[in-house]
């Protein structure tokens, strides 16, 4: 135990005492705990205890400041909020000063006390308690020097959507390379599959075309289509990444994009991608018609030539009239190492699969459509060129019944909210109301149109004559209720089973057609492309951002950003302002030049390491690697975020977190111990 | 000139440790040669009044093994403090309470309980031993029983550690020659509170077997494995296996030969709390995340305690049952 008689060293500790307004002074008696460091801290070095209504103001830092010049401060406790609001704050006004940033510690009294606790007494016990932990705490921390790191220029974008195409856009404008890699044969993402977009209406193609082709021709954006990125390796500043290229079997170099191949390809196949499987595509075929970059790609599942077990057809490359022949059957995957600085995650989101809701009938009822499907066949480029129609091909709905949060706000499916699909099965009402006169319903939980001139369409839409019924469906079929209903309605009419909630009755509405406003979910692989990148996601699948509202673009690991619905469902303007807002993040980045990383870190004390791999596989940032020659686990410093996973993990010890020591852990907790017997019983 | 003394005491022990002092062979004779034995109950005959009568700090060594159980353990304790220039607390028991300390998860009503009324035991007047007991010859004393075993640096200020349960007779033996040349002036002696005797590393810096990356998704016990390899890490083969968190000393005897490390050794270079380590290293490969699967982790631990803090329980952060420490005088 600490012995109280004995000053500890001839340190000289300020403490200060936050108000926070009333957020910490309604429940802590701040006063009281300033005087409690003052004087039953003095001798553990407290030369000074004042309290504040707001520390981190600037009066408040330059109280700090001040003191440290007067009073010779050779440390410093901020009783405040969590470190991870001010923490460096309180640091800066060190440095400022002249006192290593890292002698000053926070002890978190509101997050911890003040906001969890309704009885003053024992909060502000509690409060003495923690102050003491963080004095005896500061009194064992090293002043530590900032890890200096240099930045690549180089800039890796993942995902060739709107929000993607867009940071690469801003990267590549300010005159540094990008590289922008997309899974698919195209840029374009989901924008490229819509028709309209909302509530303007301009079409989507026109708006992110001309942003597509630009991406294609920078010079400064090195584009790699049909590739994903296989392994990231490094650190800010500093990555190596492995991009697997899959082999398109078209030869990029050659090919002019003509077209050729693909007219003359035998092969048929419904196009469940891009054309949402209401359309078809060839064996070789364009993803679509305004493709970045202008080139095919063939898909040896359907191919006949790789059917036909490599034997037959070969139309494509007898027709190819580039020389040399454009089509390379032997085109193997490859795989490019670049080194790139900053990384750009905008990998997108996936459409809920409505199968997974049976008493909605998509799949089983031919005439149950996705909002998705409903694009395509919007699309003047589209396989109905335009005309909604029903499944047959040709019959056009006299009624279309459109049901919202399919997948979404459902405590079996997804709890979130897609945010879209409102305003999504809003324009779709529109688009059907005024390409086949249909009567219209749309069946709603709650209506929310937030965004800008969102609410004038949805009023818009309401005189368009377009009926709401507010009410989760039930369920929809094909099979009436009696005789009379039966003969009342046509064969093959659908069903709607919805409680309407604002008139207190059971409704059942025939219509021709449902369109299932599907939700949006993380990509089926967030968790291991998150792995791959070093990047949480949420138990949901979303990526997780380093603060939901301060820091929405950054990641828990530095030089990772995220745009789009990558983090979680956004429209896109949104997704267009975090591509620009990730790209600020990086260009701020590479700017700077070199980069000041944060010390705490850990280190293994090689003779005391066994190599006995324990560690090995918990590092969520893959810092740790295994000599195997001299039988030691290595910390990459510059990899390591000091998350402290493998300090605990060590068996042997042997593993030091700077700025988590034993000794500084210890000390807290005698500094807490020491006063725990003046806290009050809590009940 | 007379030969410096040499002392072996045994307070709580199985007597492990002395023979592992005999199993250095004819080692022993050295330690014949060059000191003169004041104090061995295990080998020769000695009344504590002998010991009693010495002069301060007359015996220049005493290797002291067992834990403090009883008020005679105590006594000895201190007695033997006050007459040595160095104190070793030798063997697990002594640093850190060894098997006996796992009494301490039982305040000592329940021991007695255990001990003298459990169903094997014909004990038809419940009789229990007594501090002191009237007989026709007068008054039979008996040293009581402490409410928890404490190790000997919690009774008494020690000057060296040799974990090991018991040392392994290599090790005694090289320490026994540094301590022939600190007598003859050709060596200096460690420095205070130094472990003798042992590696800085873990036991898996000397096992043999073969180490990956580890993935743990079932604990077994050895009788439930169907089959063993001879090359690959036991942990890894599902065995809980003490050895990342014990230190090195002992050649990693028990490993290569396919039995887990139990850990007597005893904690790390700088580990405050071996079990704790322990626990928190398995509990970190554990891959296991639905309650099902975290069952069937902690099935594969019947006996947590034993399994994490077989030896080191006395002097761990935790040290005893709440309930044998309030006990505590």
């Amino acid at each position: 135990m600490t012995d109280n008689s004995k000053p500890e060293s001839q340190e000289r500790i300020g403490v200060y005492v936050c108000h926070c307004g009333t957020n910490i002074a309604g429940v802590v008696d701040v006063e009281s705990v300033a005087r409690f460091a003052a004087e039953d801290l003095k001798d553990r070095g407290v030369v000074l205890a004042r309290d504040y209504t707001f520390m981190c103001s600037v009066a408040g830092q330059e109280l700090i400041e001040q003191d440290i010049h007067e009073q010779q401060l050779t440390r410093v406790v901020v009783a405040a909020c969590s470190p991870h609001l001010h923490e460096k704050t309180f640091r800066g006004v060190c440095e400022r000063s002249g006192v290593n940033p890292y002698l000053s510690e926070m002890a978190s009294i509101r997050e911890h006390v003040a906001w969890v606790h309704t009885d003053k007494a024992a909060a502000t016990a509690k409060a003495k308690a923690i102050v003491s932990g963080t004095v005896e705490r500061v009194l064992k921390n090293d002043p530590l020097e900032a890890i200096r790191v240099p930045i690549d220029a180089q800039t890796l974008v993942v995902g060739g959507g709107i929000a993607g195409i867009q940071a690469a856009l801003e990267v590549a404008e300010a005159g540094y390379e990008v590289v922008l890699v997309e899974r698919e044969a195209s840029l374009g993402g989901h924008m490229a599959q819509f028709d309209k977009t909302f509530p303007t209406l301009d079409c989507a193609a026109c708006i992110l075309t001309p942003k597509m082709a630009a991406a294609g021709s920078h010079p400064k954006i090195h584009l790699f289509t049909w590739s994903e990125v296989e392994k990231v390796e490094g650190f800010v500043g500093n990555y190596t990444v492995t991009v697997k290229k899959k082999p398109r079997y078209v030869d990029e170099d050659v090919c002019t994009g003509c077209g050729i191949c693909v007219e003359k390809c035998p092969v048929l196949v419904v196009d469940d991608k891009f054309e949402a499987g209401i359309g078809y595509r060839k064996a070789i075929y364009w993803p679509f018609a305004q493709a970045v970059p202008n080139l095919p790609v063939l898909d040896p599942d359907t191919c006949t030539y790789y059917v036909g077990g490599k034997g037959g057809c070969k139309a494509c490359e007898k027709f190819c009239p580039t020389v040399p022949n454009s089509i390379k059957f032997d085109q193997k995957e490859e795989r490019v190492t670049l080194r790139v600085g900053n990384i750009v995650l905008a990998t997108g989101w996936d459409l809920f699969d409505a199968r997974r809701i049976p008493q909605y009938g998509y799949g089983r009822l031919p005439n149950v459509f996705t909002n998705l499907e409903l694009e395509r066949m919007c699309n003047a480029a589209g396989p109905t060129g335009g005309k909604v129609v029903m499944r047959d091909g040709k019959s056009t709905p006299e009624t279309v019944g459109i049901v919202h949060c399919v997948g979404s706000r459902d405590r079996t499916y997804n709890r979130h909210c897609s945010a879209i699909c409102c305003m999504q099965s809003l324009k779709t009402a529109h688009l059907v109301k005024e390409r086949t006169g249909a009567e219209v319903y749309n069946f709603y939980i709650d209506i929310r149109t937030p965004g800008k001139e969102y609410d004038e369409f949805y009023q818009r839409v309401l005189d368009d004559g377009i009926h709401f019924v507010r009410g989760k469906v039930a369920e929809i079929t094909d099979i009436p209720f009696d005789p009379a209903e039966a003969s009342r309605n046509g064969a093959g009419t659908l069903y709607v089973q919805v409680e309407d909630t604002l008139a207190g009755m059971q409704r059942r509405i025939p219509v021709d057609m449902v369109v299932l406003s599907a939700g949006l979910e993380p990509r089926r692989d967030s968790a291991e492309v998150g792995k791959t990148f070093g990047i949480a996601c949420s138990s949901n699948g979303w990526f997780i951002e380093k603060h939901a509202k301060m820091d929405p673009i950054a990641t828990m690991t530095e030089g990772v950003f995220i745009a789009g619905c990558a983090a979680g469902p956004k429209d896109i303007p949104a997704s267009v302002s975090q591509g620009s807002a990730a790209a600020a993040r990086v260009l701020n980045y590479i700017r700077q030049g070199e980069l000041a990383l944060e010390p705490v870190r850990a280190s293994v004390l090689a003779e005391q390491c066994s190599g006995c791999r324990l560690c090995n596989g918990l590092c969520p940032f893959n810092a740790i690697s295994f000599d195997a020659a001299r039988k030691v686990t290595e910390i990459n410093a510059a990899l390591c975020q000091g998350c402290g996973t493998c300090v605990a993990a060590c068996p042997a010890g042997a593993i030091q977190g700077t700025g988590f020591s034993n000794a500084q852990l210890f000390a807290q907790i005698e500094g807490l111990l020491r006063d725990f017997s003046r806290v009050p019983e809590v009940v | 000139m007379s030969k410096p003394k040499f002392a072996m005491y045994w307070a709580a022990s199985c007597g492990g440790c002395e023979i592992a002092v005999l199993n250095i062979d004819e080692k022993v004779l050295d330690l014949d040669a060059n000191f003169d034995v004041a104090f061995w109950p295990a080998a020769m005959d000695a009344k504590y009044k002998d010991v009693e009568a010495m002069e301060d700090e007359s015996i220049l060594v005493t290797l002291f093994n067992g834990s403090i159980r009883t008020d005679e353990n105590e006594h000895l304790a201190k007695l033997l403090r006050r007459k040595s220039k160095i104190l070793v607390a030798f063997g697990s028991c002594a640093n850190e309470g060894c098997i006996p300390g796992l009494a301490n998860l039982s305040p000592r009503e329940q021991i007695f309980e255990r001990a003298y009324e459990s169903p094997s035991t014909e004990n038809p007047n419940h009789l229990r031993p007594q501090a002191a007991c009237q007989v026709p010859e007068g008054t039979l004393t008996l040293p009581p029983l402490q409410a928890v075993i404490r190790t000997l640096d919690q009774v008494v200020e020690v000057d060296y550690h040799v974990p090991g349960c018991p040392p392994e007779s290599h090790q005694i033996a090289a320490i026994l020659d540094v301590l022939i040349q600190v007598v003859k002036g050709e060596a200096e002696l460690p420095p205070k509170g130094a472990v003798l005797g042992a590696g800085n590393s873990t036991v898996c810096d000397e096992c043999a077997r073969k180490r990956d990356v580890k993935v743990i998704d079932k604990l077994s016990r050895i009788q439930e494995l169907p089959q063993l390899n001879t090359t690959d890490c036991l942990l890894e083969q599902g065995l809980l296996c003490a050895g990342p968190a014990t230190r090195s000393g002992c050649n990693s005897r028990c490993p290569n030969v396919g039995a887990p490390c139990i850990g007597c050794y005893g904690a790390a270079p700088g580990v405050l709390d071996q079990g704790a380590r322990l626990m928190t290293a398995i509990a970190s490969v554990v891959d296991a995340n639905e309650p099902e699967a975290i069952d069937r982790v902690l099935n594969g631990i019947p006996d947590p305690a034993g399994s994490f803090y077989r030896f080191s329980l006395a002097h761990s952060l935790l040290r005893a049952n709440r309930e044998a420490l309030a006990e505590e005088p």
